[in-house]
């Protein structure tokens, strides 16, 4: 991870980024589970609200591509609204932890000294609790729900976006720019707003795509154990877990949610690396 | 024959020509010289002869190494001649060793993959090396690592890895250019001794004419990618038959014109404008072990000066001396263990950001590395007007967009610059750029710590000019931070040599460096290149 932008002017930028093969790849991955997110708000091709028993257990065809369910209920509308509940909650689960994280972070990069120490030790206790085992007790205890879900695993995300957020903020605080913002009566907080953040910030997108692809992969866990979405909310992991008894009669009701979780987490992944190789010129080099 | 020939040598990097036209030779036993500014491709030249291009690098021409045709060799070939028959010696001592290897383990290393000796073998024979550049065994043992040892310490290493198999050829690329002047003496009488004991060449790649003056038999000069002029050193230099010879000699010994300090105010009558009075720093030392009491290293030694309004002064001495740390107590960025700082007759040591502002409009400061003291993400306009922050009425926009281009104006740079982003210019106008940023607030100190010791000589020239300048028409007093005593003959009138925290000399600028008392100031002297001198001495040598 360089610390040392250079930024090239945007649009050299923009074609060196998609002559990226992984950045392209896991753009165009998220860009449509994303739209496919978005798209369910308006239409599906079923309603999953109205239940066809008749219809129950089929298998693949034109009129349903992916199969129905044990309810009679359409696979590939269930996805569709199973992508909105897991982005939802990635996407609020990365917020609470940038939102928290990178303040207190750059916060004890800038203050150093015990500050710093209490900090960062208290992010390694937050670090020794394995994740996802504390968000199954947040929620027991707390009870089952999307809410508390997102909540859980936005909690174990904090110390992942503090430490980046110092490491690459300490990094610069001896770089003469720095020194000179401060020999201009910059303060602490002025100075993180106006250098540090703006340059530390590919850093924290790179790891943002990487604790998004975890957070989905967290929540269909979630789900699977019925303390995420719940019912009628479909969620991924909820269906592998409707799918898991009826596996043998019908292998698709857990082959589409499964693929729909691994394509998106794939995609999310590759669109990282792709954008640390794009914000960093010294990788990008080496290949 | 020639051990090395290299016959119009081009080389291209996507798309872009970096070598034109190179053609070297090299006898056996020769200090050959190769010189040009930064982007002439030096080091281009010095990696093509090593095999060693980056990637996408296309070369043309010829390169013949003792028999061997190099541009065609195959990788095998060039690994065993690489490190046995040509060593390579690099500019940063810092980032050239392995920092999780011993010392002994990086000579013995190369002896062992070349030769296959045995351990033992290899490690005797990297005693007996590391003994000759000067890191005899009982102070320096073999398991040192390289961060127990100072950057010409590491430079010897250095040396001891590329000399161990006794290659026929060395290069050395700016190998003294990280150094302070006494190091940067010591390392070239080192590798002089090696040449002349085992009648290697040596091709040194440098910057600095003196340096070359006084180290090369012969000497080639580069521009852009082609050769200007080659031949005996001391026929070219003191001849400077050729246009760009000439200018990079005038360059070298370049002194602004300047307007005697007579300003009104000037002078020891007039108050002091910064008044330092037993200043100290100490920073504590880790503990060596769990036991151990935790010691102090004293950085800055009871140091009092003062400098008078429009007073340009000059701090010089040798690497970790303590310059720097001073200069940021001055500049309020670190805090003194004891003394006082007065400036403009406040005190500015322990107080608040808020107290110091008055005292921060009107000290400014320009920093060595003009590529690390720009934040990459913002604008020109908004990198020179930073300091801007400090005014008691923060100016609007419009007002802030002419006095940043007034300061480009005044700085020799075009209010059209206003919109670029720093890496759309070069080194020299990016230092141009940091004088901007510091004389917006139009302050009354300006510290510059090496301004120029980064820069090209004919841009340090051109810098140290515009330094001079803004001396005589805005009154500016300066404390200019050197370990290059040209510099501060060039533009200070007041030195004061600076030595394990002390300040051990003060006097005129002239004074002190025609006659120096203290043994620190005489070291670095002795120490400094000069070009004159040593075209002198050396004509004086071939026809007595």
């Amino acid at each position: 991870m360089s610390l040392d932008p250079v930024p090239a002017p945007q649009r050299r930028r923009m074609r060196g980024a998609l002559s990226n093969r992984s950045f392209l790849v896991g753009l165009v991955i998220t860009g449509a589970v994303i739209l496919m997110a978005l798209v369910s708000f308006f239409w599906t091709p079923y309603d999953i609200t109205r239940l066809a028993v008749a219809n129950r257990l089929l298998g693949l065809s034109p009129e349903h591509p992916f199969g129905t369910d044990h309810m009679g209920r359409d696979i590939f509308s269930m996805i569709m609204i199973g992508a909105r509940n897991s982005i939802a909650v990635a996407i609020v689960a990365v917020g609470i932890g940038m939102g928290v994280g990178v303040p207190l972070g750059t916060w004890a990069a800038a203050r150093g000294g015990w500050a710093d120490e209490v900090l960062m030790r208290a992010n390694d206790v937050m670090f020794a609790f394995p994740a996802l085992l504390s968000a199954v007790m947040i929620t027991a205890i707390f009870g089952p729900g999307a809410v508390n879900a997102i909540i859980a695993i936005g909690i174990f995300n904090v110390p992942v976006f503090a430490r980046v957020a110092r490491a690459g903020a300490l990094a610069l605080w001896p770089r003469e720019f720095i020194l000179a913002a401060r020999a201009s009566g910059k303060g602490k907080v002025l100075i993180t707003l106006e250098h540090i953040l703006p340059n530390i910030a590919g850093l924290l997108l790179v790891q943002g795509t990487i604790q998004f692809a975890l957070a989905i992969l967290a929540e269909a866990g979630l789900s699977y154990l019925g303390l995420g979405a719940q019912p009628p909310m479909p969620s991924w992991g909820r269906m592998l877990f409707d799918a898991q008894t009826r596996i043998a009669v019908a292998p698709h009701l857990a082959l589409f949610p499964g693929l729909a979780i691994v394509v998106t987490v794939l995609g999310l992944n590759l669109l990282g690396d792709g954008l640390r190789d794009v914000l960093d010129p010294r990788l990008r080099q080496e290949r | 024959m020639s051990l090395l020939q290299i016959e119009k040598l081009t080389l291209s990097i996507g798309g872009s020509q970096i070598l034109r036209s190179i053609d070297i030779s090299i006898e056996p036993g020769e200090i050959m010289g190769l010189v040009g500014e930064s982007g002439s491709g030096k080091s281009m030249t010095a990696l093509s002869i090593m095999k060693l291009l980056p990637p996408g690098a296309r070369a043309g021409g010829r390169v013949q190494f003792d028999g061997i045709d190099i541009l065609s060799a195959p990788e095998a070939a060039m690994c065993r001649l690489r490190g046995d028959d040509i060593g390579m010696i690099f500019q940063e001592p810092m980032t050239a060793l392995n920092p999780v290897k011993t010392i002994g383990q990086q000579v013995a290393e190369g002896i062992r993959w070349h030769t296959g000796a045995n351990r033992a073998d290899a490690e005797s024979r990297a005693r007996a090396m590391l003994e000759r550049v000067g890191l005899p065994e009982k102070e320096f043992p073999l398991t040192r690592y390289p961060h127990e040892l100072s950057g010409g310490q590491r430079q010897r290493v250095v040396i001891a890895i590329a000399c161990a198999l006794k290659p026929k050829l060395l290069i050395a690329d700016e190998p003294t250019t990280a150094l302070d002047v006494v190091l940067q003496r010591q390392i070239l009488t080192l590798l002089r001794e090696l040449v002349n004991e085992s009648g290697m060449s040596l091709l040194l790649i440098s910057h600095d004419l003196a340096v070359v003056a006084e180290m090369t038999d012969r000497l080639t000069i580069i521009r852009d990618g082609a050769v200007m002029e080659a031949g005996e050193t001391v026929q070219i230099l003191s001849r400077k038959t050729h246009p760009y010879t000439r200018q990079l000699a005038e360059a070298s010994t370049h002194v602004p014109a300047r307007v005697a300090i007579s300003k009104p105010g000037a002078g020891p009558s007039a108050a002091p404008l910064l008044e330092v009075e037993g200043l100290t720093r100490d920073y504590p030392v880790r503990p060596a072990g769990l036991f151990a009491r935790a010691s102090r290293f004293r950085a800055v030694d009871h140091v009092s000066f003062s400098i008078f309004p429009g007073q340009s002064v000059a701090l010089v001495g040798r690497s970790g001396c303590g310059k720097s740390t001073l200069a940021r107590m001055i500049l309020a960025l670190d805090r003194p263990s004891s003394g006082s700082i007065r400036f403009m007759g406040q005190e500015i040591g322990g107080r608040s950001e808020e107290a110091l502002r008055p005292a921060r409009r009107n000290m400014q400061v320009v920093f060595q590395d003009p590529y690390g003291s720009f934040d990459p993400r913002h604008r020109v306009e908004r990198l020179v007007a930073e300091p801007l922050h400090l005014a008691d009425e923060k100016p609007g926009a419009a007002r802030r967009r002419d006095l940043v281009a007034e300061a480009l104006e005044q700085v020799g740079l075009s209010p059209l610059d206003i919109d670029k982003y720093p890496h759309e210019f070069s080194g020299g106008q990016r230092q141009r750029l940091a004088i901007a940023r510091a004389i917006i607030t139009r302050p009354k100190l300006i510290v510059a710590d090496e301004p120029v010791s980064a820069l090209d000589v004919s841009i340090r020239a051109q810098i140290l000019d515009l330094f001079a300048d803004l001396n005589d028409r805005l009154g500016v007093a300066y404390l200019f931070i050197t370990h290059d005593l040209r510099v501060a003959r060039a533009i200070t009138d007041t030195v004061l040599v600076m030595h394990e925290g002390k300040i051990v000399e003060t006097g005129p600028t002239e004074i002190v460096l025609d006659n120096p008392r203290s043994d620190a100031a005489r070291a670095l002297l002795a120490a400094a290149p000069d070009l004159g001198l040593t075209l002198r001495k050396r004509l004086a040598q071939d026809t007595g």
